[in-house]
């Protein structure tokens, strides 16, 4: 009834084109950021702002980023955490070894350094696909976790091997409190997710749903198979090498390799395929689940007055949250963003269904 | 989808962002809360559950016997951390807040933890107590004015371990030529004794060798593979977990004599060697003062909290080593407590004014008496310098059965570590725009 777009016709291409074409789709994102962007940080308790949404602004990020590549160019990555790795290691090293240069410019430099990384082991994407390439990603899993903890010099030759971030400043304002941290990720998310979401709906989008569908159909309608690859590769990498440097600066501050090993990488592919391949909303529904399910279920035998040992309560969220990601998948095998979708298409036709 | 899986689906939504969103609201006045970081779960859970028991137990007989401190009850809530750094921030940043002065002190039990923990704790103004691990150089107390590395660092250890080889040598001298191997957890636990070992190898004239072992440490084949080419004279690990029980069935398949051999006080405690058993007899390890026992403190516990069935864990694990060292991590927060309500009045005290306990804390020989603690811990003293206190630590030998003490009591080389200290927490300093306090000044205004 209220969601439906008779009568919005459009008549020109820039309105054809555009990236909601629906007007209550438009209110509602308005709406969302202004919640999101004003409400949120006003009403929002500390504990909220930077232990659940920090974190999951962030990893929503990377998993934005592994979604262009997996999502979008089909091209499966269990490397994620490795590019994460170079974008937090560069930009600590670009701010140790240029002091005084701005934020926002290091964080470029750090996802420009991923990017790279990513194409470097993204090469071998153009003659092996599939589990194949998973498992040559992996190489680069590995090697960063060797290369971050064995090269003193990247590491400003820290005894322990462990780094801590900076101070950091942007325009003047020290990102320090809660409210700022989070303010600044999700300036910094939904900036690239309309880059993103820009790029899929352009033709480079195209060039990479292309290659995922059938790269030799697409090499015979003329898509170049290796700009393509190559290119989401360093998008891919562009965007988590910047959440890495996010993860490591505002939520972690000081932070050893581990915390970009092999679990992050797949907690990120957890998180996409949950949430949905090939779409932004669904990196964003994947993240919360994979990051604030779990931490709702170890609070919730004490928000329901239950007594139980700490390891209880913590076996417990483990056998819950793998029961629920077998149900979800079979429920729905296409992602929470599936379900979004589904659920827009039924509130068109609300409340007369034929 | 119909109407009904819509709405409960919104309803399950709506339940999450509540319950995520508000602390729980306490209303108490005299209570003094103790976050408790642990980890009963994953590759390091054999080792969190005896520290977690005996630290919860700790306050538990504090209430049970004293009915608090000083008529202040504690409370605490614990929080799994799974070893995990960004668990630990969320449980820090879950608990921080609670009880009506917020959190008391954090101990998180984790070296990663400690050193992201290292830069929040200043700004919420939460002591952070690190007995045995942690940061090396935040023993320098005027420039980690949060950090308390009390009873001992991974410097402290790796020193003592090296003047327990001297000795069996019979002289520095004679260690020159000769092999050192540190076999280590691959994480910033096991590399912060590198810098030590390599400046005693400089001053001595061995040869260091750096094997790492990657987390969680189950898979040391071509670490022990590397011992057995290079046949070290002396083997230090430095593990954690599953890490140790590994090392140990690896050197056992290696052949090489375990007698040789020295852990770290985090390798040296009933879980790392009780898979391998007689097999590991002869092996060594620190003890951070006090190994496995049964004193005056756990007799209090076993009859105020074990026999009233309150325990948190079974009765037979009290006094095991870890047990007994997550107790006196407990005792020592709690006398920072209890010197803090000297100063500022017998009511729940404020993160900073604990902080304050901690570092005019003086357990002397009175002291001692009255913790019921003789035989097990010698005296310490903080200052505003040195937030260590003390760094004594003895050599325990498994013989197959149980850990036997050798009576010698070792205490760190100062002259080798206070300029490591000072060094390292300079430069920690100038990159974080840490001005020093000045210790000279603050004594003569501050007590």
């Amino acid at each position: 009834m209220l969601y439906r777009e008779n009568g919005q016709f459009k008549t020109t291409y820039v309105s054809d084109a555009q990236i909601f074409p629906i007007r209550q789709d438009r209110w509602f994102i308005a709406v969302a950021l202004l919640v999101a962007f004003v409400a949120v940080p006003m009403l929002g308790s500390d504990y909220l702002l930077r232990a659940l949404l920090v974190p999951f602004l962030i990893l929503a990020l990377a998993a934005l980023g592994l979604n262009v590549l997996v999502g979008y160019c089909g091209q499966i990555s269990l490397g994620t955490g490795a590019f994460m790795a170079v974008g937090a290691y560069a930009a600590f090293n670009i701010m140790v070894r240029l002091p005084g240069i701005p934020l926002l410019v290091a964080l470029v430099l750090a996802g420009l350094m991923a990017a790279e990384a990513g194409m470097v082991f993204g090469l071998p994407s153009l003659r092996i696909r599939g589990l194949y390439l998973a498992v040559a990603t992996l190489a680069a899993q590995f090697f960063s976790d060797w290369m971050f903890a064995h090269v003193p010099w990247l590491t400003n030759d820290s005894s322990s091997g462990s780094v801590t971030a900076p101070r950091l400043q942007l325009f003047g304002f020290g990102i320090d409190n809660p409210v700022r941290k989070y303010l600044f990720c999700l300036a910094i998310l939904c900036v690239l997710a309309l880059v993103v979401k820009n790029l899929v709906c352009g033709r480079k989008g195209r060039e990479w749903m292309a290659t995922r569908d059938m790269d030799v159909a697409a090499g015979v309608i003329g898509i170049s198979p290796m700009r393509a690859k190559l290119s989401a590769f360093a998008v891919s990498s562009f965007i988590t090498g910047i959440a890495g440097a996010l993860w490591a600066f505002v939520h972690l501050g000081s932070w050893e390799p581990a915390a970009f090993n092999i679990d992050v990488s797949l907690k990120l592919l957890f998180m996409i395929i949950i949430g949905g391949l090939g779409s932004v909303m669904g990196s964003l529904f994947g993240a919360a689940f994979i990051v604030l399910l779990p931490i709702f279920l170890n609070r919730l035998p004490g928000l329901l007055g239950v007594q139980a040992s700490t390891s209880l309560v913590s076996h417990l969220e483990f056998m819950t949250f793998g029961v629920l990601i077998v149900v979800f998948l079979i429920a729905e095998p296409h992602g929470m963003a599936r379900l979004w979708s589904t659920a827009k298409n039924k509130l068109r036709l609300w409340p007369f269904p034929h | 989808m119909n109407m009904r899986k819509t709405l409960l689906g919104a309803a399950a939504g709506l339940a999450l962002a509540g319950a995520l969103a508000g602390p729980v609201v306490q209303a108490a006045e005299k209570e003094q809360f103790f976050p408790v970081l642990v980890y009963r779960t994953g590759p390091y859970g054999p080792n969190g559950v005896p520290w977690a028991n005996g630290y919860v137990d700790y306050l538990k007989m504090i209430n049970a016997r004293d009915g608090g401190v000083n008529g202040v009850k504690l409370t605490w809530e614990e929080c799994e951390t799974a070893y995990a750094t960004d668990r630990g921030v969320e449980c820090y940043e879950r608990l921080k807040g609670k009880g009506p002065t917020g959190a008391t002190v954090v101990q998180p039990l984790s070296t990663g933890v400690t050193f992201a923990l290292t830069e929040k704790a200043p700004k919420d103004k939460i002591p952070l107590i690190t007995a045995g691990y942690g940061r090396s150089e935040s023993a320098d107390g005027a420039v980690f004015k949060w950090n308390f590395p009390m009873l001992g660092t991974y410097w402290t250890a790796a020193d003592i371990i090296m003047q327990e080889i001297i000795k069996r040598e019979g002289g520095s001298d004679k260690l020159k030529g000769k092999t050192i191997a540190l076999v280590y957890h691959d994480s910033p636990y096991g590399k912060e004794p590198i810098a030590m070992l390599e400046t005693r190898s400089k001053m001595h004239g061995f040869k260091f060798l750096k094997l790492p072992v990657t987390h969680p440490g189950v898979e040391q084949k071509a670490t022990w593979l590397q011992v057995r080419r290079e046949r070290p004279d002396y083997v230090l690990l430095w593990g954690w977990g599953v890490m140790n029980a590994t090392a140990l069935k690896e050197a056992v398949a290696t052949a090489y004599p375990l007698d040789r051999m020295y852990g770290v006080w985090w390798s040296g405690a009933e879980p790392d060697v009780k898979d391998v058993g007689e097999a590991a007899k002869g092996y060594n390890a620190l003890a951070m003062q006090y190994g496995a026992g049964i004193g005056k403190v756990q007799q209090d516990i076993l009859k105020t909290v074990y026999d009233k069935n309150q325990g948190t864990g079974p009765r037979d694990m009290v006094g095991q080593v870890l047990y007994n060292r997550g107790m006196y991590s407990a005792m020592l927060a709690v006398e920072g407590v209890r010197r803090a309500q000297e100063q500022y009045g017998k009511k729940p005290m404020t993160g900073e004014q604990v902080r304050w306990g901690l570092e005019n804390l003086n357990i002397n020989e009175a002291a001692i008496k009255r913790l019921g603690i003789e035989g097990q811990l010698r005296p310490l003293r903080t200052t505003c310098e040195d937030h260590m206190g003390s760094s004594w630590a003895r050599v325990q030998t498994w013989d197959g059965n149980k850990w036997v003490m050798h009576g010698t009591w070792y205490e760190a080389d100062m002259q080798i570590i206070k300029p490591m200290v000072r060094d390292a927490a300079a430069k920690y300093a100038k990159e974080h725009n840490v001005t020093p306090r000045d210790c000279a000044k603050e004594m003569t205004s501050g007590s």
